[in-house]
């Protein structure tokens, strides 16, 4: 995105860091379990408590879940990595340093340089112009910190309570190169991420819940310039924020470079509630970590043959199904992304054409209508009752002519929220489409009768009437006439 | 630091009944061990010698413990030692300090000098001891018994309190070899709750020790016998290295160069991985808290108070280490010097079976001679760092005395090898003598033992001061 302003263009540079909630059984470094809404401080051992003298011992699911994300994402898996330790001091940290890796080229992280195939402008509507590689600089592997509860009175805190329960919970954060351009590009970049974190099992991608976390580096430049100082944003707690926060903070930094001053090198936390960002530390305030390798650890050791087999067990990606509903369904180019921008919203686009083989049909009830609903709603089609069955049951019905488009319209809603059967809600409301001929034809006789003046214009050659007159036939059947069979029928009577 | 009396009695109990039962027993059935209190030990206090773990109960037993437990084994106490670990004269605990068996007036080494001298003094046969940079061998040498370091990664540090988490081992202190390598078998082995321990076999260490020695090689390491080194002392260990020699062992002399540079090279590892280590104890979650409005002043306070000197100056220097813009040159740079220290042993190691050279430079020093000046307390653990930076096992045997006070010769081996280095040992000790001496305390009953200590106390000319720990 460029921003014109007094005369100067400045292009925006964004770099998301994103940290992933791993869908393990047990934590990173203990055999803790990893389930959420349980009762405080109940899932934790000496490790995740860090008491003296405990020990961590890495949990391989975790390391293979990384691996997945790193071919995935086209990464290459580094032969050695190791976990370093990084130092500082707040009480939801039980050692007082975390354990996570850093970019020393001494000591990588589990992989580096990969990328993710974004619309140009990220654009997920029809009408992109072109699609953009965004580089991954690197995916690790860290632990969790636990959670602070406080206990406020009168606007003040007045003592504060620590849940370790997620302390040592194995995160993923991926970091991508400075090459996103827009609030928009950066939303789209994060929708299309999840939707291969979803499609590889790797994690929920839920970011409402946490378990997808982003940060973002913000800076403004002139074209073919240095890339400018950036600012650190946090506490973006959905995709909507993430947007937001971005477009907000692109806007003060340009503000502050068009008032000739220089922007500040700084954390920036995002207020959802008051649509702003605010500082929250100043790079003189920059904490030194003092990283140094975790004593306690091995090197992960990645051979060859492990790569292999996690590149062979990976499902088929989103990018390649894109390509696939294209090619093979002949789907347009923006609905295959859209369909595929979700993993729920491609099993189930899959699962209702194995039921009911129209692609086509089916991409458009989903990208229309049901995409509407969830939209607004909120929700993600695997967090309704609905079913493919059900979609393909609703789909053959028309398709028969057993109801018609506009009712299919009507029950959709009901279906989505409730997870019933269209053939019962339309059995239930009467709604069957009327294709008795003889039931039909009574209804257009008295239809005629009754509108005597259309009858004569169509008759007299102005044939626009005729769609009054179907409209008639709607009305009295209540939208359950077959509108094919009405029309012939009407123009049958009208000619003898 | 903690007797568990009725723990002990009862577990005591049990085995005699099971004893008196017959049927076969667990190679440690019955018998008494002390623990150094920085292992931990289910529902018995671990202090790791520090006020700011005064009261501090695990909920778990360190694997050594369950292993000795599982052996039969009975935990009667927790010896003091020097604050986490750091000190050579266990005068820097925080609870007081432990005094040498042989001359009362004088330190039992450190860190483990509470393991040391109640093995020495007869108050138990088998101690566990810790080993960061000699911790374990020079107590042993200062109180004349047998104490080894095992290879890092023989011995599962899970459950051992962190000093410097890529040199800390656990290992035996007994009065004799035979004992030590009992010991060591039982808590010996890989443990899936720490990564660095290692899959290796354990060799049946007691039924290799007899095998002659005829033909070993062993290489005296020459930089260990020049300056700094107590001329008794380096005649003491010459005489041990030619008894091996008259046993049959092929001596040769070895060189390793940069013997200098690992006391700095530890001074900044070490205290690197201490500064992280000991970090949690910040009165959030255990320990002592000194209470007060503020998170951050909670946190300074608490430390303040909570830690002596010696762990203040050691966090300072590590943190120091890995700031930002000293890290490459202080901390990868000691990691370099390591990584060539370690390549000159292995590489002295190719051509010798063991490396041979003293515990300490000098015999057991006075209590409060050394307290004030740091660097030359590092030096007494000038010949052990070394060993611990290149990960290798060594043993530390009694050679001697000097005026009545104890010698140490120090065996170093191959990495894993731990069956050599004892089956040497074992070979020197049924050769001599000196494991056989006691010191005079032993017989003494404790108010015996006591008022001697009070009338040396009287009788020492030189006044001293009392040992080191500043109250606030």
């Amino acid at each position: 995105m460029s921003t014109q302003a007094t005369g100067v263009e400045f292009e925006t540079v964004i770099g998301l860091e994103i940290h992933v909630q791993l869908l393990t059984a047990s934590k990173m470094f203990c055999a803790c379990p990893v389930t959420f809404g349980a009762p405080p401080n109940t899932l934790v051992c000496p490790v995740c408590l860090g008491l003296p003298g405990s020990l961590p011992v890495l949990n391989r699911k975790a390391v293979d879940l990384g691996l997945r994300t790193a071919v995935a994402l086209g990464c290459t898996a580094q032969p050695t990595s190791q976990f370093h330790r990084k130092n500082y001091y707040y009480p939801d940290l039980p050692k007082n340093y975390q354990i996570t890796q850093y970019r020393y080229k001494v000591h990588p992280p589990l992989a580096t340089d990969g990328s993710l195939e974004i619309p140009k402008e990220g654009n997920l509507v029809p009408g992109g112009t072109g699609r953009l590689r965004i580089g991954i600089r690197r995916v690790h592997l860290e632990e969790d910190t636990g959670r602070l509860v406080h206990a406020e009175q009168h606007g003040r805190i007045r003592y504060s309570l620590i849940d370790f329960n997620r302390s040592g919970v194995p995160l993923m954060e991926i970091v991508t190169e400075p090459e996103l351009r827009s609030p928009q590009e950066a939303r789209t970049f994060l929708v299309l991420l999840r939707a291969v974190l979803q499609a590889i099992e790797v994690s929920t991608g839920k970011m409402e819940e946490g378990s997808l976390r982003c940060d973002a580096n913000v800076s403004l430049r002139r074209p073919g310039a240095a890339l400018g100082i950036r600012t650190e944003v946090k506490n973006m707690n959905s995709l909507r924020s993430v947007e937001r926060a971005l477009a907000y903070e692109v806007e003060r930094q340009r503000a502050v470079l068009d008032r000739g001053q220089s922007v500040e090198q700084e954390t920036r936390h995002w207020d959802e509630r008051r649509g702003i960002t605010f500082s929250s530390r100043t790079k003189e305030e920059a904490q030194d970590y003092r990283y140094f390798p975790e004593p306690d650890l091995v090197p992960i050791a990645v051979a060859p043959p492990w790569v292999a087999q996690v590149r062979a067990s990976l499902p088929e990606l989103p990018e390649a199904k894109r390509r696939r509903y294209v090619e093979t369904y002949g789907l347009p180019e923006h609905d295959a992304e859209l369909l595929t921008s979700s993993a729920a919203m491609a099993r189930f686009f899959e699962e209702t054409v194995r039921l009911f083989p129209h692609p086509k049909a089916a991409c458009n009830w989903l990208v229309g209508d049901i995409s509407a609903y969830l939209n607004a709603a909120g929700k993600e089609i695997d967090g309704l009752p609905v079913t493919p069955a059900h979609l393909a049951e609703l789909l053959q019905l028309v398709e028969r002519g057993a109801i018609s488009g506009r009712t299919a319209k009507e029950i959709v809603a009901e279906m989505l929220a409730q997870g019933r059967r269209p053939e019962v809600i339309v059995g239930e409301r009467g709604l069957t489409q009327i294709s008795d001929e003889e039931a039909l034809a009574r209804i257009v006789d008295e239809v005629l009768a009754e509108h005597t003046g259309p009858v004569s214009e169509y008759r007299a050659g102005r044939t626009q009437a005729l769609t009054f007159l179907v409209g008639q036939v709607m009305k009295k059947t209540r939208g359950r006439a077959n509108p094919e069979m009405a029309n012939r029928l009407l123009k049958e009577k009208l000619k003898s | 630091m903690h007797v568990d009396r009725e723990g002990a009695l009862r577990a005591a109990g049990e085995w005699d009944a099971r004893y008196a039962r017959g049927g076969a027993l667990p190679p440690l059935a019955g018998l008494p061990v002390a623990v150094k209190d920085i292992i931990c030990t289910a529902g018995m206090p671990t202090t790791c010698g520090s006020r700011i773990l005064a009261g501090w109960v695990p909920p778990y037993d360190a694997t050594v413990v369950s292993r000795l437990k599982d052996a039969g084994a009975v935990i009667v106490g927790k010896t003091n030692l020097d604050e986490f670990a750091m000190g050579s004269s266990t005068e820097n605990s925080g609870f007081g300090p432990t005094r040498n068996p042989w001359d009362p007036q004088r330190v039992p080494g450190g860190s483990s000098g509470g393991s040391a001298a109640a093995v020495a003094a007869g108050m138990i046969p088998l101690a566990l001891g810790t080993d960061t940079g000699g911790s374990i061998r020079q107590p042993a040498g200062f109180t004349s018994i047998v104490g080894m370091k095992p290879t890092y990664g023989r011995v599962s540090r899970y459950g051992l309190v962190a000093f410097a988490s890529s040199l800390d081992q656990v290992g035996p202190m007994a009065r004799t070899v035979a004992d030590a390598a009992l010991l060591l078998h039982v808590i010996a082995g890989r443990d899936p709750k720490d990564s660095t321990s290692v899959d290796i076999p354990v060799e049946d260490y007691a039924g290799t020790l007899p095998r002659s020695v005829r033909g070993l090689r062993i290489g005296i390491a020459r930089e260990a016998f020049g300056q700094g080194l107590q001329g008794d002392v380096g005649e003491a260990v010459h005489a041990a290295a030619a008894h091996l020699g008259s046993l049959g062992a092929v001596l040769t002399e070895v060189s390793l160069p940069s013997i200098p540079y690992a006391l700095p090279t530890y001074y900044l590892l070490a205290t690197s991985e201490a500064s992280a280590n000991l970090a949690r104890y910040d009165g959030v979650q255990y320990g002592l808290r000194v209470p007060t409005d503020d998170l951050f002043t909670m946190y300074t306070r608490t430390r303040r108070q909570g830690f002596g000197s010696e762990v203040k100056r050691r966090i300072m220097l590590g943190t120091y280490a890995l700031s930002a813009g000293y890290y490459e040159g202080f901390f990868l740079k000691a990691q370099r010097v390591r990584t060539l220290i370690r390549r000159e042993f292995l590489q002295a190691l190719d051509a010798v079976d063991l490396v041979l050279m003293p515990v300490s430079p000098t015999v057991p020093f006075r209590l409060g001679e050394k307290v004030d000046d740091p660097l030359q307390m590092y030096l007494a653990d000038i010949y052990t760092i070394p060993v611990n930076l290149a990960g290798l096992p060594g043993i530390s045997v009694p050679c001697g005395f000097s005026s009545g006070l104890p010698i140490g010769l120090q065996l170093i081996g191959k990495p894993f090898d731990e069956a050599t280095v004892l089956r040497a040992a074992f070979a020197y000790e049924q050769g001599t003598e000196w494991h056989t001496r006691r010191p005079p305390v032993v017989g003494q009953s404790r108010s015996q033992a006591v008022a001697e200590v009070h009338k040396r106390d009287r009788a020492t000319a030189r006044p001293r001061r009392a040992p080191k720990r500043k109250r606030r």
